[in-house]
């Protein structure tokens, strides 16, 4: 009997599914807010910046995303878009809410961002009639429970799930779910001539360019081209997902994200900072931030790195930028410690003078606490009394809001804090911010 | 302002000593093998039937991820006993049916109402006399946010 090895029986096919949210924050603002439904709603970066997330109707104005908030001001007033600040406590908590109901429906997860999430669903679609009725059901699921909508694709790789995601959020006619398992040769081979390569998972608009130059302009164009060729081209990464293309899974799913290898907290300031003892309490609070997410993954850093700017934006202003790695004699996740370090090195690089739009710290040379060379020099029960503080520290800002226990004056509200004018409540996580029900 | 230390590696004992040439036949020096204390004394009789505490997430919410909280405002629901302040337990899970109180979206607002739906006539209900029910003619539309499974007070003490 002839064995064709592609030839595969349905239960040995690898099947993916990426849930994406549409228009995720503005979604979420508007589960907690009736009167946003349907109407041009923005949710604008830190500090107002710029628009992160559109509702359909301000897209169908033709807004881009990342287009600056007061570019848009008069389109704005014209056509009564709602901007929002960003309140990520609300979308995280959304985010976990739409990741827990995912994982009814299989056991393999992998959360990719805040409001994407890959699935393995080998095995289990076989519960159901079809996978787009598997699809259909996690869609309805989600709208009803958290009133988000959502796009499924499903694929015998994660980059073609990806881009049946895309499929099902721009061709109506899909519903939004679209399984490329149930279309056939011809219907792929029409779809995908449709579709610009750059939409592919993977390709930059860098890489878009060099394959357009190249004449690979479509998916189906880069799915025909031999991986060998596009390997001596432009490298084993875009091989692979030729393959990914072709159906060959090359990606497996990264169901537990590893530990982080650096860790950065940095933000513009809302408003220009001269002093040094102003640019010391924002570092001070930046490096608690990432402190508390060093040791939530159960890490220490052996080295600290602080950066501060001017505006490169405002010419006629002088300009500076620098930065310096202060390491530590001893790995440690003490936020006292850091701190310490890090104001070691602002006070080598700051300079007098300059208007600083930015600071920040990035955390390096970070590895598992409990596998940590001792220092011969150092006292071990000072550590001992460290890890009990930062344990009480952490927990006490778990439980009554962040920022209730702080290192150095990093705790109030400062000028150079972030500017979120138009911040929704904290709808799911705070109490006092609970929305309201009318019995009236 | 706080004072800042200045960034130096602190070492409690000033100097380090000379080094000397190891001994080559040092005298053995005994380490205790367990250093950690052993409680003493006989064990609770009551170690194995231990149970973790009554939690109220529990009791109140069916389904953790649809469950949302919503803060009563007014008193048209007093006869379900449902009190201005009190705090809703919304499930979003949960089909409403009549005879449910729900929470439902009229004017933009939410609006917490008992569920009326027999034969073809849609209503919302107040539990107070004082209010009179909401109706719902063949083409308007209800729409219903969520359904409440439980109400919580805090009583001033």
């Amino acid at each position: 009997m002839p064995t064709n090895p592609t030839n595969k029986t349905n239960t040995e096919r690898q099947v993916f599914a990426l849930v994406d949210v549409n228009n995720f924050y503005v979604s979420c603002e508007r589960t907690f807010n009736p009167k946003l439904e349907n109407r041009p709603l923005v949710v604008l970066s830190n500090n107002d910046g710029c628009a992160v997330a559109r509702s359909n109707e301000v897209k169908a104005l033709g807004v881009k995303m990342g287009t600056p908030w007061f570019q848009l001001k008069d389109l704005a007033k014209k056509h009564h878009i709602v901007a929002l600040s960003s309140n990520y406590t609300l979308y995280g908590d959304m985010s976990d809410r739409v990741m827990t109901l995912l994982r009814e429906f299989s056991p393999h997860v992998e959360v990719y961002s805040i409001d994407e999430c890959f699935l393995s669903v080998q095995g289990m679609n076989l519960l159901w009639p079809s996978a787009t009725q598997l699809g259909q059901t996690m869609r309805k699921r989600i709208r009803q429970w958290l009133g988000l909508p959502v796009c499924v694709g499903f694929g015998p790789s994660k980059t073609l799930a990806k881009l049946a995601n895309h499929i099902a959020k721009k061709q109506l006619a899909f519903e939004g779910v679209c399984d490329l398992g149930s279309l056939s040769a011809e219907q792929i081979y029409a779809l995908f001539s449709n579709i610009a390569v750059r939409e592919v998972w993977g390709v930059g608009s860098q890489i878009s360019a060099k394959l357009e130059a190249a004449g690979i302009k479509t998916v189906q164009q880069l799915r025909d081209t031999p991986p060998a060729w596009l390997r001596t081209k432009f490298g084993v990464v875009m091989e692979r997902t030729a393959r990914e293309l072709n159906g060959v899974s090359c990606l497996a799913l990264e169901e537990i994200t590893p530990p982080r290898k650096q860790i950065i907290s940095s933000r513009s300031f809302g408003q220009m900072v001269y002093k040094r003892a102003d640019l010391e309490e924002s570092v001070a609070s930046h490096v608690s931030t990432a402190a508390e997410k060093l040791r939530a993954q159960h890490s220490v850093c052996n080295a600290i790195q602080v950066f501060i700017h001017t505006n490169p934006f405002r010419e006629q202003d002088p300009q500076y930028a620098n930065s310096i790695t202060v390491p530590l004699t001893c790995a440690s996740s003490d936020t006292r410690l850091l701190i310490r370090a890090a104001l070691f090195g602002l006070k080598r690089i700051y300079r007098p003078g300059f208007a600083y739009k930015k600071a920040g710290v990035m955390l390096t040379g970070i590895s598992a606490a409990a596998l940590v060379q001792k220092s011969l020099f150092a006292d071990h029960a000072l550590d001992e009394k460290s890890a009990r503080l930062m344990a009480a520290m952490d927990q006490l800002n778990r439980r009554y809001g962040n920022q209730t226990v702080t290192v150095f004056s990093t705790a109030t509200q400062k000028p150079w804090s972030m500017r979120r004018e138009n911040k929704t409540p904290c709808y799911t996580t705070q109490w006092n911010d609970v929305p309201v029900a009318y019995a009236r | 302002m706080a004072h800042i230390i200045p960034f130096t590696h602190t070492n409690a004992s000033g100097g380090l000593p000379r080094l000397q040439r190891a001994k080559q036949n040092p005298a053995l020096c005994p380490l205790p093998l367990l250093n950690h204390r052993i409680p003493a004394g006989f064990p609770s009789p009551a170690d194995d039937y231990i149970e973790s505490g009554l939690d109220l997430n529990n009791y109140l919410v069916r389904n953790k991820a649809a469950t949302f909280f919503f803060r009563v405002i007014g008193d048209s629901m007093t006869g379900a006993n449902i009190h201005d302040g009190d705090m809703l337990i919304v499930d979003r899970s949960v089909e409403p049916k009549h005879g449910h109180i729900v929470l439902a979206v009229i004017n933009n607002e939410y609006t917490v109402k008992r569920l009326y739906c027999q034969n073809e006539v849609v209503e919302l209900h107040a539990e107070n006399p004082a209010y009179p029910p909401i109706q719902f003619r063949e083409h308007e539309e209800l729409q219903v946010w969520g359904v409440v499974v439980g109400t919580v007070s805090k009583f001033p003490v």
